[in-house]
């Protein structure tokens, strides 16, 4: 029992391959390939790989994310006159930018950001797509939809940022460029533009959820290793079958901090953590630009920004006031 | 064949965390930490000893000469000096002392020749010649007319050039390394890792645009709600990040060194520092615009830049990584001669 007391998974069942419930209306049909066992795989989730299905769904998903990818990382490689070494050298730094705000939501030419809208739509398409799949999926196995959801809060927040609050703005600049370090920079540019993100309630409470998902899923997770070897894992049972692990974790909770989670409850309260993290972000993000301009300002105008005593120097005035 | 999948899966892990590592640029600690604004602000200006201990040492003031012993008579009025034209009122000592000092300051190795024919001290033929007369009439402009930045301290040739006939941080236009023809899409100026602007991907020339006379380097909402107006864009904001990280970079301190980061726009909450650098902002701006400007047609075009414009200054020319140069030692105070406003 003490094998439990391991950070990696430590259990890893050697049988015939599992080849999943069957399904009514033939929906075993699609499921291909002879499942394998990879070792390493087992210590950190199942050792089975496969069968695998894809469906029309997501061979479409699939082709439409690799034309994206294809757009954006082509594009990069050109922006360094197809030089191989210079794009594995500076591909951190590489982007295919959004239109300059110019065209507004025209449609720009290829080279002036007409490649970035080509890239977002497939990739959409892709997204989008997989959503789908990952909905009807749910749908063939019987089970709730609650995965999908929780999908679809992430591509609020993507559509957010690349699509609906550009369109509100009037102008596809608004929106985020591809590319690892210059996704960054747009997010240091975005908040420094609109006067601080960290103003801004929504943001607050999308860090809020964020860390908090963090945290709730350390609590669980450590709760259920933690009474593993009194039959913990069997969490679900336990909903309305309460045992001495339930028993223990709860009588745990409650001393350390007066309050427990039920079996049940700590999986919607992870579930919305962590749902309200991009809800409340995409939420902040769309107010941005459209109806609060500068949230720095906006926090002092309403009374939560604190104020400082800046008595290390003399007051300092805008010299460009002082100029006129 | 597990076993396999296993090894592949462990060496592309090892092999993106080892790509990690040799990108990013490390530096150990301990960093020195200098509190500069009130408690909770973060206002702090963290530095490196080790790096700030090499960026001294590439830093020193050389000695000034000793004063001239006046001879009372002027250049102007000296038959042995001819076609002076910024200089005419100096003393014939003085005016040598300073020849000499130039010399040391801008061409220890080329010597007098770099600018002079020595047949001929007087003849304009050598571009260097003309160029260093515009200098010094560029020095007495940033001295007498540019004080809100200099203060003081002043300027003399060694400030940018240390030595070296072309100062070491220079810019030109820059539209950046060859790109792919046709329709593939533009870099639209960023997206390189690029040194002049602290290697980040932020736009890579800020300077052609906010570096000129009327520039919006401003980019921040001025109300707390949309005012109708349009603002600057993502892209605007941008190039006056790079700039800012160009002054970071060119004066060795961070961004809280003048700005107060809750609220970058806002003068109350930000630091004195921020007035000189506001117009010192201004003064590059008329240097180029006044002085380097003047010598287009002047300079040969091994000197100029890929889109054939003349060399320019910006924060880094003279700062070179501290944020007053030279530690502040002021050369100008030994040589007078360099503070006479121009006519």
């Amino acid at each position: 029992m003490i094998e439990y007391q391991n950070i990696f998974t430590r259990t890893q069942i050697h049988g015939p391959a599992d080849m999943g419930v069957p399904l009514p209306n033939g929906g075993n049909r699609e499921r291909v390939g002879k499942p394998i066992f990879v070792h390493l795989f087992g210590l950190l989730g199942d050792a089975q790989v496969g069968p695998i299905y894809l469906g029309w769904l997501g061979i479409l998903s699939i082709l439409c994310g690799v034309i994206a990818f294809e757009i954006i990382g082509l594009n990069m490689w050109a922006s360094v006159n197809w030089s191989p070494i210079q794009f594995l050298r500076q591909l951190f730094w590489l982007a295919l930018e959004p239109p300059p705000a110019k065209y507004g939501l025209h449609f720009p030419p290829m080279a002036e950001g007409g490649w970035w809208l080509l890239a977002g739509f497939f990739l959409t398409a892709s997204i989008i797509l997989w959503w789908v799949r990952t909905y009807r999926r749910a749908i063939a196995l019987g089970m709730g939809t609650h995965v999908a959801w929780a999908f679809a809060a992430a591509i609020w927040l993507y559509l957010v940022l690349g699509f609906i609050r550009p369109l509100l703005m009037g102008n596809f600049g608004e929106a985020v460029p591809f590319g690892i370090f210059p996704h960054l920079d747009w997010t240091a540019a975005f908040s420094i533009r609109y006067g601080n993100l960290f103003y801004n309630p929504f943001h607050m409470l999308s860090i809020a959820f964020l860390y908090g998902s963090a945290l709730l899923f350390a609590m669980h997770a450590a709760t259920i290793l933690a009474v593993s070897r009194l039959g913990g894992e069997r969490e679900i049972e336990q909903i309305v079958d309460r045992g001495t692990a339930s028993e223990r974790a709860a009588l745990f909770w409650r001393w350390t901090m007066g309050f427990n989670a039920t079996m049940e409850s700590i999986h919607r309260w992870a579930w919305w953590f962590a749902v309200l993290c991009p809800l409340a972000g995409g939420i902040g993000i769309l107010l941005t630009g459209t109806v609060v301009d500068n949230w720095y300002l906006w926090g002092i105008k309403h009374g939560f920004a604190p104020e400082y005593a800046y008595d290390m120097w003399a007051p300092v005035l805008d010299p460009a006031l002082a100029a006129k | 064949m597990n076993m396999k999948y296993g090894l592949a899966f462990i060496a592309v892990a090892a092999g993106a965390l080892l790509a990690m590592a040799t990108l990013m640029h490390w530096e150990r600690p301990p960093m020195a930490s200098t509190q500069l604004g009130p408690r909770g602000v973060g206002m702090v200006w963290t530095q490196n000893p080790r790096t700030e201990a090499i960026v001294k040492s590439k830093n020193i003031a050389p000695e000034s000469d000793p004063p001239a012993q006046l001879s009372g008579i002027k250049v102007k009025d000296s038959p042995d000096y001819q076609n002076v034209k910024v200089l005419g009122d100096l003393d014939v000592e003085e005016f040598n002392r300073l020849m000499g000092a130039i010399t040391n300051w801008v061409a220890p190795d080329e010597g007098c020749t770099y600018c002079h024919n020595p047949e001929n001290m007087a003849d304009d033929g050598l571009y260097t010649k003309v160029v260093a007369r515009r200098m010094l009439q560029m020095t007495r402009q940033i001295n007498t007319m540019w004080t809100p930045h200099v203060q003081q301290t002043g300027v003399t040739c060694y400030t940018c050039h240390r030595g070296n006939p072309v100062p070491a941080n220079i810019w030109f236009k820059n539209d950046g390394p060859p790109h792919a023809a046709g329709m593939s899409a533009s870099r639209q100026g960023e997206g390189l890792a690029s040194k002049s602007v602290g290697m980040t991907s932020l736009p890579y020339d800020p300077f052609t645009t906010l570096l000129a006379k009327g520039a919006q380097i401003r980019v921040d909402g001025t109300e707390a709600l949309p005012t109708g107006k349009p603002g600057a864009s993502i892209h605007d904001t941008e190039v006056t990040y790079g700039l800012m990280i160009h002054m970071s970079e060119a004066l060795g301190v961070n961004c809280t060194f003048c700005h107060n980061s809750r609220q970058f726009a806002s003068w109350s909450e930000s630091r004195p520092q921020r007035v000189p650098a506001w117009h010192g902002l201004r003064m590059v701006t008329d240097l180029n615009e006044t002085f380097m400007a003047s010598l287009q047609g002047t300079f040969p075009k091994n000197r100029l830049g890929p889109s054939g414009d003349v060399a320019k200054v910006n924060c880094a020319t003279c700062h070179q990584g501290v944020n007053k140069p030279l530690y502040g030692v002021s050369m100008a105070k030994d040589y007078p001669e360099l503070r006479v406003a121009n006519p």
